[in-house]
């Protein structure tokens, strides 16, 4: 650990282990993330880098372990764990922006529907960040009439909407166009420079070089190596990562 | 012709009763059914238990033996009465919301898990992600297999007439006590059926088909 975690403690996983049948998709996985880092999970395809992400929500659960927020364990159901969720932000690969819902009733659905927000305040603040993804002009369209970089900024305007502590990206590019995954990693740059806690599985290093406090490398659901982007990037100390370096930076 | 004209009260008065059976009827079943196919998604074992054993023994017993039951057995149980035209609605919504809750629940099913996933993150609870988020759309896929399981409703309100309710199903035994010729008199009620599924039901689904049809 080359770095050591500079403020207090957001999001702190302790011996979190996971099986899907006889699949240890993680491995005593211990993780603090601090107030305002951003952590880029990175790892060959399944290493369990999303599901690690996943379970920060708990829209998958853990055998055994910890995993607080803000030192409260995780609630296990029902309204407590609504509550938790509607402080972590989640963006998905797949956007999943809701498909029958215009662009700007998918921003203000949480904030009316979960925090009691006004209409007329949750139009106004989902307008704005609308707007500040670039989208604000679309806001009166479906998600099926949007492009996917632009359905994937919306999506990041759902999640900030909500005014969330911690945001989590599960590879947020990976179903993206090529042309449009800039614009996409733009926004999150931005919210990064913002001071946003982020916790982010991606495939684009250039994001890690460019946004990250701190770069985690995972391989066979355990976290293999853990350092800064310029540390991992330049002088990886394990085997698994820099085979896994020499075949995704040959180009 | 004449046996329609001639008997116009007779008709009138069955196809009324068919009727209320079969608006009240939908509406219960609707409602009972979706609630049933929220119970068989949820999160809670004995929410689902409790669907699957109410779906599995009511769809697998014959509609005549539940009104029966309503018509013969529930009198006896010393419970408040009830007469036989509601105790007919109360039946056939039994029935018909298994067929309803199964109907809606394959709309669930097409409704993808990243939907659902993406309302609880959010923080919306079960309830709210199945109301504003999961049966919304899921409702636009069933409206086909819908309408089926109301077409067949209204013809199987018919079988409360074996139970004491003077509906369509009942004008054959009227006419017969009338002297009336009986094979005129069954062909119009079958018309009028006819009628009644393509002249509204069909219509209805059509309209809601296209008003419900989403961009993907």
């Amino acid at each position: 650990m080359t770095n050591p975690v500079p403020s207090p403690v957001l999001v702190e996983m302790k011996a979190v282990n996971k099986h899907y049948g006889a699949l240890h998709v993680l491995q005593d996985i211990n993780l603090q993330v601090a107030k305002g880092e951003v952590v880029v999970v990175i790892g060959p395809s399944g290493s369990g880098k999303s599901t690690l992400c996943r379970t920060i929500n708990r829209l998958e659960t853990i055998d055994d372990g910890s995993i607080t927020i803000e030192g409260k364990e995780l609630p296990k159901e029902g309204k407590e764990l609504a509550n938790l969720r509607a402080d972590v932000g989640m963006v998905f690969q797949s956007f999943n922006l809701f498909a029958h819902k215009t662009i700007l009733e998918n921003v203000t659905l949480g904030p009316i529907k979960v925090k009691g927000v006004s209409k007329s305040d949750a139009e106004k603040q989902a307008l704005a960040l609308l707007e500040r993804v670039g989208v604000g002009h679309q806001a009166a369209k479906l998600p099926a009439q949007l492009s996917g970089g632009q359905q994937q900024r919306v999506a990041i305007a759902r999640a900030l909407a909500m005014k969330p502590k911690v945001m989590l990206f599960d590879e947020p590019t990976s179903a993206l166009d090529p042309e449009m995954i800039n614009e996409v990693l733009d926004v999150m740059v931005e919210l990064a420079k913002e001071g946003m806690t982020m916790v982010v599985v991606t495939h684009e290093m250039g994001f890690a070089r460019k946004a990250a406090d701190r770069v985690v490398f995972m391989a066979d659901g355990q976290i293999v190596e853990e350092s800064t982007p310029n540390e991992f990037f330049t002088n990886p100390q394990s085997v698994r990562a820099k085979d896994f370096l020499s075949k995704i930076l040959t180009n | 012709m004449n046996v329609l004209i001639d008997n116009r009260e007779v008709f009138l008065s069955g196809f009324k009763n068919t009727g209320i059976l079969f608006v009240f009827s939908a509406f219960f079943a609707l409602i009972l059914g979706t609630i049933v196919a929220g119970m068989r998604v949820s999160p809670a074992p004995a929410m689902r238990a409790a669907g699957t054993i109410y779906v599995n023994a009511v769809r697998n017993t014959p509609l005549t033996l539940i009104l029966a039951f309503f018509a013969l057995g529930y009198p006896r149980l010393g419970l408040p009465h009830l007469d036989y035209m509601f105790a007919a609605i109360v039946g056939l919504s039994l029935y018909t919301a298994t067929y309803v809750s199964e109907a809606i629940r394959s709309g669930i099913n097409t409704v993808s898990v990243g939907q659902s996933e993406a309302a609880r993150a959010i923080g919306l609870t079960f309830m709210q992600t199945l109301s504003l988020i999961v049966l919304p759309q899921a409702f636009r896929s069933v409206v086909p297999p819908l309408f089926s399981v109301f077409i067949a409703l209204l013809k199987n309100t018919t079988v409360a007439a074996g139970f004491g309710v003077v509906e369509a199903g009942g004008i054959r035994a009227t006419l017969s006590d009338l002297g009336e010729p009986l094979l005129p008199g069954l062909l119009w009620v079958a018309l009028i059926f006819v009628v009644l599924v393509l002249g509204i039901l069909t219509p209805l689904q059509r309209y809601l088909e296209k008003k419900w049809r989403v961009a993907r």
